[in-house]
């Protein structure tokens, strides 16, 4: 009998696909359904922004950091306002009301990226449901966005200093509607998944990464988390004065596509918690932004009536404030993980460069090592658990 | 925050007693040194296997152009000792002309393309490296775009190939060509 040549084939698996988040494109070469080896390629929603930034002025700046990562705009404006204002020594001066909105924001934006997350990763490995029941709540953040700021997605609603401006009427009662209504849908979704057979067949044991591995990749958040990596900014490194908040970062020790589901889940839980404390301690009025006219301009209802004021919000917004030279990276908790912007300042009204950390890069990176030796329908499944916003991956 | 940098730098010259350091005020919460660039593999083996440091978690690298200045070019690498609680921002200084420097790849391997995207926006080389490829930009650019003198605002005509031109005739015949392989 003669043997039967075999030979192994090359799939390419995006740019244009729907699972892929974006435009990420998969080179696999298969054996049958098993991958052998696989290369990711990126680069396709490269836009420049950092080299973008440079031309901008500080304040400027903002809206563009929002549009990276996409899904977690209020974390990478913080990350980015907070650099800047270590820069300028201000933080120090910085109202708590300010700390306590930041982080009610951060927090809300968290449990709107893991609902994205929760969606999407839920369609592709089967639960359409799920994506329906994700995005009807993740509605209710994206209203209290619109409220605190006109904009849905990218609110733009951190600045230097502090807030763009202070809370809307029926702040605290649309978002205590919604923590009210959270944890109720969350157990939905749980029933829906947690104990799901379909599901528990598709992400147990699939796509695992090691404690010692996670480190060697800097894989940080949820992934790394997932794999005993015990490593919250909030905790280690706090800021904003997150030590001041009872709460707790859960782990797993599997380090599979389940494991992750099981700690994001537990992670929107655990901010809920924050954002109660965070909303208890935030009166409805107060300081919005540090009184420093060189750098906040005055409110509006001051620019229209005093000639002091309409020349501080002209010199602001037509020449920008001017940041003492050096250098500053500033580390958040992202809903990705560490997340931060190196900042360097040469003294000037304009950034001298800029420079995102970007979480989801080194995930994307990670990738080949998470899929190879697989099934090609885990990919699906493993691309989906690592949560890579590509707008992040190529900036 | 700049004696922690002088203990640090300590233990590194210990170490690594080839390399020069040099600790240096820092506004954040990154203890800032320098490192000579010529023996970066020796100092970054150093700084994730002493046991007082344990810096195993690279949370960046990355590079600034300080052109005209010279030295030009300054690599930045962000460390993260999830065991001690540290934080520590690497810094080393490159020349503008041939810069170049050894990979750390070896010793975090998260760096492979952390330095690519570094060689693809600013044109450093890293020696040794598994993979030197661009990472972001078309394989065909020209230029390293994050450099300072890289001008902005280019209007540079679109690349693109030829449209393959044939005429009718050519094309009934390739038409009619194809067929006749077929058969």
């Amino acid at each position: 009998m003669p043997e039967i040549r075999t030979e192994t084939m090359t799939v390419n698996m995006g740019p244009q696909h729907p699972s892929t988040h974006g435009v990420l494109r998969l080179v696999l070469e298969l054996d049958g359904e098993t991958i052998l080896s696989a290369s990711p390629t990126i680069g396709y929603l490269h836009t420049g922004i950092e080299k973008t930034c440079e031309q901008k002025k500080w304040q400027q700046v903002i809206p563009l950091v929002e549009r990276m990562d996409y899904l977690s705009a209020q974390s990478n404006s913080m990350a980015f306002c907070m650099s800047v204002e270590r820069l300028l020594g201000v933080d120090a001066v910085m109202p708590d009301r300010v700390k306590n909105i930041r982080i009610l924001l951060a927090e809300l934006q968290r449990i709107n990226s893991h609902l994205v997350w929760l969606g999407t990763h839920g369609m592709e490995v089967g639960a359409v449901s799920v994506m329906l029941y994700c995005f009807r709540e993740r509605e209710i953040l994206l209203n209290i966005n619109e409220m605190i700021a006109g904009f849905r997605l990218f609110p733009s609603y951190m600045r230097v200093g502090g807030l763009r401006e202070d809370l809307p009427r029926g702040f605290h009662e649309a978002v205590r509607a919604f923590l009210d209504r959270m944890p109720v849908k969350l157990d939905e979704y749980e029933d829906l998944l947690t104990k799901n057979e379909i599901y528990l067949k598709r992400t147990q044991g699939v796509g695992v990464v090691s404690r010692d591995n996670a480190i060697a990749w800097s894989l940080v958040g949820p992934i790394a988390r997932a794999a005993g990596v015990d490593y919250d900014v909030r905790k280690v490194f706090p800021y904003l004065g997150y030590e001041t908040y009872d709460f707790s970062v859960p782990t797993q020790t599997t380090g599979d596509v389940y494991g992750r589901y099981q700690v994001r889940v537990a992670e929107i839980r655990e901010s809920l918690k924050i954002c109660r404390q965070a909303l208890e301690r935030i009166a409805p009025r107060g300081d919005y932004a540090i009184a420093d006219p060189k750098i906040t301009p005055p409110p509006k209802d001051r620019v229209y009536t005093e000639m002091e004021a309409l020349i501080q919000h002209f010199l602001i917004y037509s020449q920008g404030f001017m940041v003492p030279a050096g250098e500053a990276y500033v580390p958040v908790e992202g809903p990705r993980g560490e997340q931060g912007f190196y900042v360097v300042s040469d003294g000037t009204n304009r950034p001298w460069r800029i420079k995102s950390r970007a979480p989801s890069l080194l995930a994307c990176q990670a990738l080949e090592k998470l899929i190879v030796g697989g099934l090609i329908a885990d990919v699906i499944a493993v691309i989906g658990s690592i949560d890579v916003v590509m707008g992040d991956v190529d900036r | 925050m700049l004696d922690a940098a002088a203990s640090l730098v300590t233990s590194l010259q210990s170490a690594v007693p080839e390399a020069t350091f040099e600790a240096i005020p820092s506004v954040d919460l990154q203890t800032t040194i320098y490192a000579s660039g010529d023996h970066i593999v020796a100092v970054a083996r150093a700084l994730r296997d002493l046991p007082e440091l344990k810096f195993s978690l690279l949370a960046e690298l990355t590079a600034a152009d300080y052109w005209p200045r010279e030295p030009r070019f300054e690599v930045v690498y962000v460390l993260v000792s999830i065991e001690h609680k540290l934080r520590l921002r690497l810094k080393v200084r490159l020349g503008g002309s041939d810069a170049h420097l050894a990979t750390v790849c070896g010793i975090w391997p998260a760096a492979n393309w952390l330095e690519r995207e570094v060689y693809d926006l600013f044109g450093i080389k890293f020696d040794g490296h598994p993979d030197p490829r661009r990472l972001l930009m078309p394989e065909d650019w020209e230029g390293s775009p994050l450099r300072k003198d890289s001008p902005v605002q280019i209007r540079r005509p679109p690349h693109v190939a030829a449209p393959l031109q044939v005429t009718p005739d050519e094309f009934r015949q390739n038409l009619e060509r194809d067929r006749r392989a077929r058969e």
